[in-house]
């Protein structure tokens, strides 16, 4: 087609209009996130590689916080030179943001002089103070998990008069609930601790590979640098330990596709020795491996494997069948190993100069010290620490059902982070007063039209971005954390999404084309309906899904880059996978013949 | 030049890259895949001594020589006149008995089923192939050669070939001294090839060494390498062998074995195999394991022809001709970036902006 030159390809934030019976809906999230005057001449994309489901309220924290966070990093702690930070806004339920780039010359200079010694001092460091992150993290998260949620029972307890402690457990509410949100705030500004270095030294690497190799795929960098025992896979080679287990104790038979945890649990617990003996491996293995969310760490509703044993259970009766047809379901680390210092030592020697050899040495090895940190930071801070969260704000969310305010512990979630802290303070007065909090005729209503404006949102189709088309994108944050550079808006632009019903274009993840039938799958709690040889579309792959790529052919997902987890685990089955692709999971459905072709990262509609 | 009997003829598996004074390039390199365990059409070649006796023979004081010496290659006109003129000369030459008698003897002994072998004659100069000059598609090739007598007339158009007003021009402006310059000839089995075509050990577009582009199209690769034919095109992985490209185009025409039993024949592709891959993903993985065995070999990125017997009871891609690739080879590149003192400091230039 041709590019079109004089009409901006995307549409103006003031264009856009209110999903029709939401109105009202920027109650829903702070005042600063929404559209201002002047935005008009401001780029924005959406966000969808976090954000690809519209945000309740509560979780517009998910924005504000890591926004809040990174740009610390950015702006101020580092000092990089040629980015600020990152400003969002949420139109329907979605979330775009525009990076601030550095463009004066002697700004940048004067920059670099700050994050030269700032970012030297971690890079030099970088062993050791991964160490001590690795126990700030722990111990962030065991805070989180003990915060206690006040019961505010009839009559305070003895204690606070014999040890003359003089403080009310009302006053706890608000300050357990505080520091919730604090220790939220916290983690994500240690999940930046390094990160951005972190992918600081990818990038260097892609970009030396690119114009070493002028034809290197992305998947071909990120497959030397990758990670072989990454914590997400060692959570995946838990649920076959227990599936090993089951087998080796006898009691494989209660582990049937499909089958209600709970009836799998008790059949097992009543199974005498046998059961007792899985049971013990089940604890061991429990914390902290099932601590993974079945999302990315972004909505309430992705729940931990923990919360909600259906995912891992499915996928150690998938184990146990393997096993029992007498397949090998181990991992070959050795063999990935070895296979990834083929790749990285052939690429070597295809080059001709050794000055330019010693720099990939450089490069690659200095990938390799920081990856373990940019890969299983996610584990901590996403999953472990996030599930956490959410688990403790559900406490929460049961005192507000227990005084009256709410009907529903889950309905906390409908309620920005602010007014949670309103509808507490009701029950704090209320039980001073020794009355009843008056919040509920306040928000039920609230609940109940948040709702129904959020399911409204969710068939709004969100444009991948919205303002003028900007000559240049160069920020390297935009480039390292959501690998969006000038070539992909030029690409946005060639390709707006409603113009070929019948492609749809991703990421390049994992090489080869193959055809199939689509299994689209919103949630990770569906990979029960799978089929052998199905081509799996889903919203984004974590490690949850890990269980279901021995059964199918390939994979597409709304969400992620080539360094994402379905990214990985595609290219170890040798599957093509296209990911990133925004929205494959609202224009595909389950039955339609598909080709992946993972080679460029399209995937065409056949029927 | 000796001048020896036994040396008219050479057959490629003694010959080695070291002899291309006496049998050319090209057939110096048949010979040295031959030896490294690459299948190549068998056949010999008519060495450079056989040129020198038979030029000597007939211009005992050297005249032609002088003369191509002496010509002034920005004259075009002059050039491409003299040219002619000597060329005629060299084809009206008589072939001396000894040589047209080993050279008869040779191609009978490549005869299959009592026909005589269908054969490519093709021209191997001492100067062509070599990492600095490709001299590619100067001198003649004849296909599907049948029987002795066009034999002995093809090799002899070789032999003229060598004074095409192109070629002269191309070594005079090489600077190489006419006197070493000599000629021998490629007689080599014709493969009926289902399918044929190129294949460069690099990116020719972008010099990217870390790819092998395969070019393709049905029947003899001469409809590819004339251009007549826009082949189909697969970029492989050097490394990993995954197809990373394919575009398949319509391929309209092919090139056959004349029934009558010698010469080519262009012919319309059918419809309905216009728009199929001429080659499988199979097929593809052999050349691209073929590709990495003849580098590696050389040491050095090569451009290579290769062909796919129409016959499937053959499993298995004949390279015609390989040489070292001389476009990208010749050209400095600035190295994509140099050791720092510390491995972190190429991240603090990247972001402070320092472009190298």
């Amino acid at each position: 087609m041709n590019k079109k030159t004089s009409a901006n390809p995307f549409p103006l934030p003031s264009e856009i209009e209110s999903v029709p019976g939401t109105e009202g809906w920027e109650e829903m999230y702070p005042y600063f996130s929404r559209v201002q005057a002047g935005d008009d001449k401001i780029f924005w994309f959406y966000n969808s590689m976090h954000f690809s489901e519209p945000l309740p309220a509560f979780d517009a924290l998910t924005a504000e916080v890591p926004y809040t966070a990174m740009g610390a990093s950015t702006t101020r702690i580092f000092a990089f030179p040629a980015t600020y930070g990152v400003e969002h806004r949420i139109i329907n339920g979605r979330v775009y943001i525009t990076a601030h780039a550095v463009t004066d010359p002697d700004e940048i200079a004067r920059r670099t002089e700050v994050f030269n010694k700032r970012a030297a001092h971690y890079f030099e460091n970088w062993d050791e103070l991964y160490e001590k992150w690795h126990k700030k993290m722990l111990g962030l998260i065991e805070e989180v998990k003990g915060i206690e949620v006040p019961a505010l029972s009839e009559f305070d307890d003895e204690s606070v008069v014999l040890e003359a402690r003089g403080i009310g457990q009302n006053h706890f509410v608000r300050e357990g609930y505080h520091h919730c949100i604090n220790l939220f705030s916290k983690m994500w500004h240690h999940h930046f601790e390094f990160l951005m270095l972190g992918y600081g030294a990818y990038m260097v690497f892609f970009q030396f590979c690119k114009k070493a190799f002028p034809e290197i795929p992305d998947q071909m960098v990120a497959r030397m640098v990758a990670g072989i025992d990454l914590l997400m896979f060692q959570a995946d080679d838990k649920l076959k330990i227990l599936a090993h287990r089951a087998v080796e104790v006898g009691i494989e038979a209660s582990f049937v596709d499909g089958a209600d945890p709970k009836v799998v649990l008790k059949e097992i617990e009543s199974a005498g020795d046998k059961g007792k003996k899985w049971l013990k491996t089940f604890a061991e293995v429990r914390d902290p491996w099932f601590n993974i969310s079945v999302g990315d760490g972004f909505y309430h509703y992705h729940r931990s494997w923990d919360d909600d044993l259906t995912v891992p259970f499915s996928a150690v009766s998938h184990y146990v069948d393997m096993i029992k047809a007498g397949e090998d379901i181990e991992r070959k680390t050795d063999e990935l190993r070895k296979e990834r210092k083929r790749i990285a030592d052939e690429y070597r020697d295809l080059i001709d100069n050794d000055e330019e050899r010693a720099a990939f040495d450089q490069m690659l090895g200095l990938c390799h010290r920081v990856f373990p940190y940019v890969e299983d930071h996610k584990f901590y801070c996403e999953h472990w620490f996030t599930t956490s969260f959410y688990a403790k704000i559900r406490e929460f969310g049961d005192l507000l059902v227990r005084e009256g305010i709410l009907k529903d512990r889950e309905d906390i979630f409908q309620l920005t982070h602010l007014e949670v802290e309103e509808a507490l303070v009701d029950t704090m007065l209320a039980w001073a007063a020794g009355s009843k909090p008056i919040g509920a005729s306040h928000w039920q209503p609230i609940v109940d039209k948040r709702r129904a404006i959020l399911a409204k949102f969710a068939d709004w189709d969100a444009p991948i971005a919205i303002g003028p088309m900007p000559e240049h994108l160069e920020d390297p944050a935009v480039q390292m954390l959501w690998g969006i550079t000038s070539e992909t808006l030029e690409s946005w632009s060639m390709h707006p999404d409603e113009v070929n019903e019948k492609e749809i274009h991703g990421f390049a993840a994992s090489p080869g084309v193959v055809e199939g039938i689509a299994r689209v799958l919103k949630n990770v709690n569906d990979i029960g309906q799978v089929r052998e040889g199905d081509i799996l579309v889903s919203p984004v792959t974590t490690p949850s899904w890990g269980p279901v790529f021995p059964k199918i052919k390939a994979a597409v997902s709304d969400i992620g880059g080539t360094m994402s987890h379905a990214a990985i685990v595609a290219r170890e089955y040798g599957m093509p996978a296209v990911v990133g692709t925004g929205r494959a999971t609202k224009r595909i459905t389950t039955g339609q013949r598909l080709r992946v072709d993972g080679d460029n990262g399209i995937v065409t509609i056949l029927d | 030049m000796s001048q020896g009997s036994e040396s008219f003829i050479s057959h490629f598996s003694d010959l080695t890259l070291a002899d291309r004074l006496t049998v050319g390039g090209k057939s110096a390199s048949l010979g040295e895949l031959t030896r490294a365990g690459v299948a190549v059409p068998p056949g010999f070649a008519v060495t450079t001594c056989a040129f020198e006796t038979f030029l000597s023979q007939s211009d005992p004081h050297g005249e032609i020589r002088s003369e191509v010496a002496a010509l002034d290659s920005g004259d075009t006109n002059l050039v491409s006149v003299a040219s002619a003129r000597i060329r005629q000369r060299v084809c009206d030459m008589p072939m001396p008995a000894d040589i047209a008698d080993e050279i008869c003897s040779n191609y009978r002994s490549m005869a299959r089923n009592g026909s005589g072998a269908a054969v490519a004659v093709r021209s191997s100069a001492t100067c062509e192939d070599s990492e600095t000059a490709s001299f590619a598609g100067l001198q003649d090739t004849y296909l599907w050669v049948r029987g002795e007598e066009q034999l002995l007339d093809q090799v002899r158009a070789c032999w003229a070939s060598l004074y095409n007003s192109e070629s002269i021009t191309y070594r005079q402006r090489l600077d190489l001294p006419e006197k070493q310059i000599s000629m021998a000839v490629v007689v080599q089995q014709m493969v009926d090839a289902v399918c044929a075509g190129v294949m460069f050990t690099r990116s020719p577009t972008t010099g990217d060494k870390s790819v092998i582009v395969i070019e393709g199209s049905w029947g003899l690769g001469s409809s590819l390498v004339s251009g007549e034919v826009t082949p189909d095109h697969f970029v492989v992985n050097k490394v990993t062998g995954e197809i990373m490209t394919r575009n398949i185009s319509p391929k309209e025409l092919e090139h056959v074995p004349d029934p009558s039993g010698s010469g080519v024949l262009e012919r319309l592709v059918d419809e309905e195999r216009r728009s199929v891959p001429c080659l499988s993903d199979d097929t593809l993985g052999r050349l691209w394991r073929i590709g990495r065995k003849v580098e590696e070999h050389y040491g050095s990125p090569q451009d290579i022809e290769w062909a796919v017997p129409r016959d499937k009871s053959e499993e298995t891609v004949y390279l015609l001709q390989s040489r070292p690739e001389t476009v990208w080879a010749s050209r400095q590149k600035e190295p994509a970036a140099k050791p720092t003192d510390k491995a972190f400091e190429h991240v603090l230039n990247m972001m402070g902006g320092k472009k190298r």
